[in-house]
């Protein structure tokens, strides 16, 4: 019960604004979590196939390039195509109108510029539980 | 001549802007203050500015970062910013184009046109600059590993227009080393890719006398999470390295040396961003001078553009971003900026609108209007603690040099390919912006809207642009197009031709990628003929 969570951080396209991503990853590891850093250029499918490896319990992927509405659920759908229920948490600049359609394709949690330390490795442990 | 009347002989001759240099109370100010042993501005080192004259000559050039969705789209923000007073363009590229990948590419998917303007082919490219007369503005173009093949675009584009070569100004980004350490948009490895860098550069030297083809960029260091001193140290690290490379290829440094720009952040610790702009000044004249042999002054003047600290930008509160930025921008007229671009207070939520993109341009009409600041060179000169920190950061930079040049062997260019790929500048960078985290997190630093006077969010409020999904749908429709109406045993033959061009160490890869630029061959067909030769680089493992 007390494992510690699991997470892949990814950023996905071509994007290579990493900062937001590699903070996360030192965040989320001084925080108790077990961190595997994908890093840039991740596909969907690149994705779906780490989690399988490394049998991660949440997906965090980090956007500042305005693809989040496609590239996100294309994420989700790779998960769910390889049979994979993984939570997926999003973060980076995201308009507050693109929530519902985010919410709807299944993202988890969305945590904007400014998300305190709190407020990401609550929405990290969050997810985890849904994922178990 | 003493160089006190060395400065007065050239502040004389030099040509003075309408205005009557004095106080709001009527007293009139000289060009510059200081005691009689003081430095001058216009005279090596150049601490205190790179013109006798500074802003007395000419204003700096209020320069805005632009780019979004189709090329109209953008030229017609060109030119509402022109209409506006602003005077020089500057071309934001969305991150299929930074990557040299086509809009069809398959890993374009979603995101083009949405991070800033997508460009495939000449065609999109001649309708982003529509209506502009290419000799009478300069252009900035924000793009690094496919800058040689958007340069020729460029190229075809002014020739189409019938502007000649040697009349263009600008400035090309094309500083790929800064994208190993901090910005990420590479394609192939470093060495081949400073090659390209140096084609260019000797390009621009025999044809191109009013263009600045690299801009040694630390703004996105510094937005990567590097300290003010890290940034400096760096960017300056990776200039000597560009210098290093043009030597090694034949060329004379005071030919191609007066033509690198750099480009440095605004942040928002005021002080300290003046004195990294001065100790920047000296540094680059003083190794330029003693290390690398050059011998004409403007081979030692560093000039630079500043970009107001985006990353210093909150979403909480966005108003409150007017006045960061007022203040940044402040702090890069202080340190002597020859060009500026403010960001808009909604960049944390979005690209901007055209109200905030407005308003920001104002601020800096603010600045050089009203405040009466641009009277008098270097205003800060001769303070202890300016001087101080400027000197200390001066050192700061100076043990950073002698660490890379251990690295390399003596040299700093390999010293820097060494630091990339062991992730050295990564590392580095990486750790310093969870410093800066940290100490939010902790309540050590307060930012004003987001660990600290809370109330009052209103974000929800502001309005911001939004790119619609059909701009790619149009760029595609764009892009098959040209694809249709172009010569096919043409475009083979030019690829071709860039393919040979790169496997031979000894070809400029110019020539031929302005040819494939006529015969409408794309960005990434471009970039796929050279990485037959130069293959793609992946990051070392990071932590």
């Amino acid at each position: 019960m007390n494992a510690p969570v699991r997470v892949l951080l990814a950023k996905v396209g071509l994007d290579g604004h990493d900062r937001g991503l590699r903070v996360i990853a030192r965040m989320l590891r001084d925080g108790g979590c077990e961190v595997v850093y994908a890093g840039l250029r991740q596909t969907p499918a690149m994705i779906a196939a780490t989690v399988v490896q490394e049998d991660v319990d949440v997906v965090g992927i980090s956007l500042h390039n305005g693809g989040h509405l496609t590239l996100v659920p294309d994420v989700i759908a790779a998960l769910r195509s390889q049979g994979l229920d993984t939570p997926v948490v999003i973060g980076g600049i995201i308009p507050d109108r693109d929530l519902p359609a985010l919410t709807e394709a299944g993202v988890v949690a969305v945590l904007g510029p400014g998300a305190s330390e709190d407020e990401v490795l609550t929405a990290i442990r969050q997810a985890a539980q849904q994922s178990h | 001549m003493s160089d006190r009347a060395a400065f007065d002989a050239a502040y004389e001759a030099a040509p003075k802007r309408k205005s009557s240099f004095a106080t709001m109370s009527g007293i009139e100010l000289d060009p510059v203050y200081g005691p009689g042993e003081a430095e001058l501005p216009g005279q090596y080192p150049y601490t205190r500015g790179i013109f006798p004259s500074m802003y007395r000559s000419k204003l700096w050039t209020m320069r805005q970062f632009a780019g979004f969705g189709s090329a109209s789209d953008t030229n017609a923000r060109f030119h509402q910013l022109l209409a506006s007073g602003g005077t020089g363009l500057s071309t934001a590229f969305d991150m299929p184009t930074l990557l040299g990948r086509d809009s069809d590419d398959p890993f374009a998917r979603g995101e083009v046109g949405k991070a800033g303007v997508a460009i495939d082919t000449v065609d999109d490219m001649a309708t982003l600059f529509a209506g502009i007369d290419l000799r009478a503005v300069t252009t900035s173009m924000t793009i690094n590993s496919p800058a040689s093949v958007i340069m020729a675009m460029y190229l075809v584009v002014a020739e189409e227009q019938g502007t000649p070569r040697h009349l263009l100004g600008g400035t090309l980004q094309n500083d790929i080393l800064k994208e190993y350490q901090a910005q990420k948009e590479y394609v192939f490895p470093p060495e081949p890719s400073v090659r390209l860098v140096t084609d260019l550069v000797a390009f621009t030297t025999r044809e191109m006398p009013k263009w600045h083809p690299i801009s040694i960029s630390g703004y996105h260091i510094r937005e990567a999470g590097s300290s003010a001193a890290q940034e400096l140290a760096f960017t300056l690290a990776n200039g000597f390295a560009y210098v290093e490379a043009a030597i090694a290829a034949g060329l004379d440094v005071d030919a191609f040396a007066p033509r690198l720009s750099f480009f440095f952040n605004a942040h928002i610790d005021f002080f300290e961003e003046i004195a990294k702009y001065r100790a920047a000044r000296r540094i680059w004249a003083r190794t330029l001078r003693d290390h690398y042999g050059a011998t004409s002054e403007k081979s030692w003047q560093l000039k630079f553009h500043t970009q107001t600290a985006g990353v210093s930008l909150t979403a909480q509160q966005p108003e409150v971003n007017l006045a960061r930025v007022a203040i940044e921008a402040l702090a890069g007229v202080l340190g002597g900026t020859q060009s500026l671009h403010t960001d808009s207070y909604d960049e944390a939520l979005a690209l901007p609108t055209e109200k905030a993109a407005r308003l920001a341009l104002r601020t800096q009409q603010v600045i050089a209007e009203e405040t009466g600041v641009a009277n008098v060179a270097d205003p800060l000169g001769g303070s202890w603690f300016v001087e101080a920190l400027t000197d200390r950061l001066d050192a700061e930079a100076e043990a950073i040099f002698t660490h890379l040049r251990t690295l390399g062997g003596g040299d700093i260019l390999p010293g820097v390919y060494a630091a990339i790929e062991e992730g050295w500048f990564q590392n580095e960078i990486a750790d310093a912006a969870y410093r800066a985290q940290r100490a939010v997190a902790s309540g050590e630093a307060i930012v004003v809207g987001v660990n600290g006077y809370t109330n009052g969010d209103d974000r929800s409020e502001t309005d911001i642009l939004y790119i619609d999904h059909a701009v790619e749908t149009e760029q595609l429709e764009r892009l098959a197009a040209t694809k249709a109406a172009r010569d096919d045993a043409a475009v083979q033959a030019a690829l071709d031709a860039i393919t040979e061009a790169a496997a031979d160490p000894t070809a400029n890869l110019m020539e031929p990628l302005i040819t494939a630029s006529r015969v409408r061959c794309t960005v990434g067909e471009q970039m796929q003929a050279m990485e037959k030769v130069f293959g793609t680089w992946i990051e070392p493992a990071l932590p």
